[in-house]
């Protein structure tokens, strides 16, 4: 739902780190991206490719690393995956869960030439 | 072709300035409170409810975020409160750059306590920064008690749950308990502190918390 200012974010990341390592071009973009930050592939893909228009990395490849919702109990320590984002514990029922993982976003690697 | 590795946050610009907000905020020893909510719950109500609560004491700014409209600036400003609206012109959520901004046109050499009312949007307002000391979730009784389970981040990362609308409770099928149990699940240690601000009940019990905030920070 907030992917445009997402992606402009991503977009001044590629351009900088790029420019830092003094590229010509940026050929691929590999993101990270965890489900619980509700951010949606293919609106990023397709911001992306309207505003890179112009710049170095217009026509780069995005990839994308999803990375699940995951919890630990504070219970029982039962680690897990969330399924259908159902806050319980799978094993001892309890709803006391640490997020430990699903709010990744960041930027983890470039294809440059 | 050359592979480099970044491993950088994408909100890393975001967060950069939000510690500048914050560094400026804690210059002029300003204690900021971020509101989020969904739209409707009843944000604006419980902003001028606590105003009312803590003038005597403080020196209150606000910062309004909406999509559009000062329809929210204007009722806080009637109220004698430095205000400034930010529209985000379709942002569905406040950002570090929009506060710095706001900053700017407010006089923070004369406040105590700037009170954030985000956008009304319980998931991008999750992702943002913004220099804040707590964070605030604004929930109401008739969005029902399975609220914290379907915004897990905003919940998980708030330090108070204001459960507005009590006053509505004999009509709503809203269990308490479970809302409850749900909240602390995501957060072990937030608060809960139920409140109507139709009829008042609750507001001094969650305005003495603030305050007791507010001091705490302002000791640091």
């Amino acid at each position: 739902m907030h992917e445009l200012a997402i992606t402009e974010e991503i977009l001044n990341l590629v351009l900088s780190e790029a420019s830092r390592n003094n590229a010509a071009k940026v050929k691929d973009v590999k993101l990270v991206i965890g489900e619980m930050t509700g951010i949606v592939n293919e609106s990023v893909a397709f911001y992306f490719n309207e505003i890179s228009k112009g710049t170095i990395a217009e026509g780069a490849k995005l990839s994308f690393k999803r990375v699940p919702a995951a919890g630990k109990c504070r219970d029982c320590g039962h680690q897990f995956v969330v399924k259908d984002f159902i806050w319980a514990c799978p094993d001892c029922g309890s709803l006391n869960i640490d997020i430990t993982a699903g709010k990744e976003l960041y930027l983890e690697s470039l294809g440059v030439i | 072709m050359m592979d480099i590795k970044v491993l950088k946050p994408i909100l890393g610009a975001n967060d950069q300035r939000a510690q500048e907000n914050r560094s400026l905020l804690e210059k002029n020893r300003i204690v900021a409170v971020n509101f989020t909510a969904s739209p409707g719950a009843g944000k604006t109500s419980l902003l001028l409810a606590t105003i009312k609560a803590l003038r005597d004491e403080f020196r209150i700014g606000v910062v309004e975020g909406d999509v559009s409209s000062a329809i929210d600036a204007e009722t806080v400003a009637k109220e004698g409160i430095p205000v400034v609206q930010i529209n985000t012109g379709g942002a569905c959520h406040l950002d570090a750059t929009m506060i710095s901004n706001a900053l700017e046109s407010l006089p923070t050499e004369d406040l105590d306590v700037l009170l954030i009312e985000n956008v009304g949007n319980l998931i991008c307002p999750a992702s943002f920064a913004l220099g804040e000391h707590r964070n605030v979730l604004v929930a109401s009784v008739p969005e029902g008690h399975d609220k914290p389970h379907k915004y897990p981040v905003m919940f998980s990362k708030s330090d108070a749950v204001v459960l507005n609308k009590i006053d509505l409770k004999p009509y709503i099928d809203f269990d308490q308990d479970k809302f409850t149990a749900a909240v602390q699940g995501l957060r072990e240690k937030a608060l809960i502190f139920p409140v109507s601000c139709k009829t008042g009940e609750g507001i001094d019990h969650w305005a003495s918390w603030l305050r007791d905030q507010i001091r705490v920070e302002q000791s640091n």
